[in-house]
């Protein structure tokens, strides 16, 4: 998937892209649209996550990407090749030069570690002792190298990955597709595996797509994301955009996992009970001395303020969160306050400060 | 005891009849059923090479051979013994038609164990571009070996069973022997003797398939 003096190859050309495409199975007493209409496209060098929830199709989407399905409708490039022109055997070849990583690893519990790692060289026509080498060079890499002879079931979880992701890049592959690779993870192991999917991206220069539901593993490495739900991709760009600011349900529910938002009707009830003043939240935006400003607004109409909830995270090396503030003055003032903030571009939402009274501003 | 000493060098001969019978039949019908299970296995919606009418057609097929008794299968089979044995009796002819009886009994349980091998293994070949051929050899047979092997050991005390009824074209064998020389003569201590030797022969064959079955799993 060389493509040499392809036209206009910029440093951000699509590795991968699909266009209008749609996927629907048959199933007992219908059809279900596993993937609803999605265009999208993969980076050369980046890693893009894809999030979503279980059934909203992003397995489906990323088997499109190296033609394990194929699509009822729409087209999928992969490099200069058009997947869905070409015929079964062309794809298997192309295969090849797609690696893949699965939830549950996919060994073969009948072969070596070393043995697996070396499946899809031989399937690539790769004799010895240049494949013995590889896959030396590979266990090396991902630091398994005296599990060469072990079998996988000696291995704990984080190793079978580890091989998985040795047995995926065995071939060399510029695109690595990782369907859930770390949802059958313990959290520390999670993060050593992502640690090394990012070390593939940065020091082999893999493109990687990051299928998962888990915002942990988006935030630790994707560059940028898509979320899909219901078969459709609802929202995609930068992860700092996307996660910051979500403007569907969907996002909004996954930046919730990890990060502080707006506090839940149950918080807001408890909050209540021991705060009289008004609660406002504001969203926190990625600026130096973003906090002062808002403490500088709220000072200059009067208005008394002190954070009850919220939190700070870090997103890509910038900040995001919301800040739960309780105000204490005229209403009036508290009005221009908000309104002083929103002429400044800070979101504010108004949570209200008597039980009957929590509509947003 | 003494019909029996004087039976002995037919006794001896019985024995390797049988083992004559149940090794080829275990060989062929090991070959035929694995090539016939694989089939039924990859033909199936969804699996490596689906296709609705092979599939069918193949369960029609073995649907239709498993319930016939086989001493009537014997019988039926005769042309096409006489065919490929040119013979219709003896030992040989008698493995042949166990062979083909078995092959059938051989393609389910090889089916069955296919159906446990983790899908997601097929999946992953199949990521890395590996010809559906290639994945029946070097992928789907290996990952189901051990199950298959504990099939096989299950499969040969059927055929020694088999064998015993071989005896109607002349097959000979321990079963035979035990009906000529001990049922027909109201000899019941040749008949238990007999029917020792079978149950050792079932055990031998059984203690070899869970060992191999272990290797093969690596427990």
């Amino acid at each position: 998937m060389s493509e040499p003096g392809s036209a206009g190859a910029a440093p951000t050309a699509p590795l991968v892209r699909v266009e209008n495409v749609s996927k629907t199975f048959r199933v007992a007493g219908g059809t279900v649209v596993a993937v609803d209409d999605v265009s999208l496209d993969v980076r050369k060098g980046e890693i893009l996550g894809i999030i979503g929830y279980s059934g909203a199709g992003k397995s489906t989407l990323v088997r499109l990407m190296n033609a394990l399905e194929l699509p009822t409708s729409g087209r999928v490039f992969v490099g200069d090749e058009e997947l869905t022109a070409l015929p079964e055997k062309r794809l298997r070849t192309v295969r090849r030069e797609i690696g893949m990583i699965f939830q549950q690893f996919n060994l073969l519990r009948s072969r070596t570690v070393a043995a697996n790692v070396a499946y899809p060289l031989r399937l690539a026509g790769v004799r010895q002792p240049e494949r013995d080498a590889r896959v030396a060079r590979l266990l090396d890499f991902v630091g398994l190298l005296e599990k060469a002879h072990s079998h996988p079931e000696q291995l704990s979880g984080g190793q079978k990955q580890r091989v998985g992701i040795a047995r995926a890049l065995a071939t060399n592959p510029p695109l690595l597709l990782a369907d859930e690779a770390t949802s059958a993870l313990d959290p520390e192991t999670t993060a050593d595996v992502l640690a090394l999917l990012k070390r593939v991206n940065q020091e082999l220069g893999v493109t990687i797509v990051v299928i998962t539901h888990e915002m942990e593993a988006i935030r630790a490495i994707a560059d940028r994301v898509a979320v899909m739900h219901a078969g459709r991709v609802v929202e995609h760009g930068d992860v700092y955009e996307v996660f910051s600011a979500p403007r569907t349900d969907a996002a909004a529910g996954f930046v919730r996992t990890v990060l502080r938002d707006r506090p839940s009707p149950q918080t807001l009830e408890r909050l209540r009970r021991v705060h009289s003043g008004r609660l406002v939240t504001v969203q926190v935006r990625d600026a130096h001395g973003f906090t002062a400003a808002v403490t500088r607004a709220f000072a200059a109409r009067g208005v008394e303020n002190e954070v009850v909830f919220g939190g700070i995270s870090e997103l890509q090396n910038r900040s995001v969160g919301a800040l739960t503030y309780e105000l204490t003055g005229p209403d009036a003032a508290i009005d221009d306050a908000l309104a002083d903030l929103a002429a400044q571009g800070i979101q504010a939402f108004d949570e209200g400060g008597a039980p009957d009274n929590g509509e947003l501003s | 005891m003494d019909d029996f000493i004087a039976a002995l060098p037919t006794f001896w001969t019985a024995i390797g009849q049988t083992l004559y019978m149940v090794f080829i039949a275990l060989i062929v019908a090991g070959i035929l059923g694995l090539a016939l299970g694989v089939a039924l296995f990859v033909t199936r919606a969804g699996s490596l090479l689906p296709n609705r009418a092979v599939n069918i057609v193949l369960n029609v097929i073995v649907n239709i051979v498993r319930p016939i008794p086989f001493i009537i299968f014997v019988a039926a089979i005769t042309p096409l013994t006489l065919a490929v044995v040119h013979t219709y009796i003896g030992a040989s002819a008698a493995a042949f038609a166990i062979s083909l009886s078995a092959a059938f009994a051989v393609s389910r349980i090889v089916e069955q164990n296919l159906v446990s091998v983790d899908p997601g293994v097929i999946e992953a070949a199949r990521a890395m571009g590996a010809h559906p051929f290639r994945i029946i050899v070097t992928v789907l047979i290996p990952e189901g070996l051990g199950p298959l092997v504990l099939g096989y050991s299950f499969i040969f005390v059927g055929l020694v069973d088999m064998s015993a009824q071989a005896g109607v074209i002349g097959g000979g064998g321990l079963g035979d022997f035990a009906i000529t020389y001990g049922v027909q003569r109201y000899n019941w201590p040749i008949v238990y003797i007999t029917v020792a030797v079978i149950i050792v022969l079932v055990q031998l064959g059984q203690f070899a398939g869970n060992a191999l079955a272990r290797r093969a799993l690596r427990r």
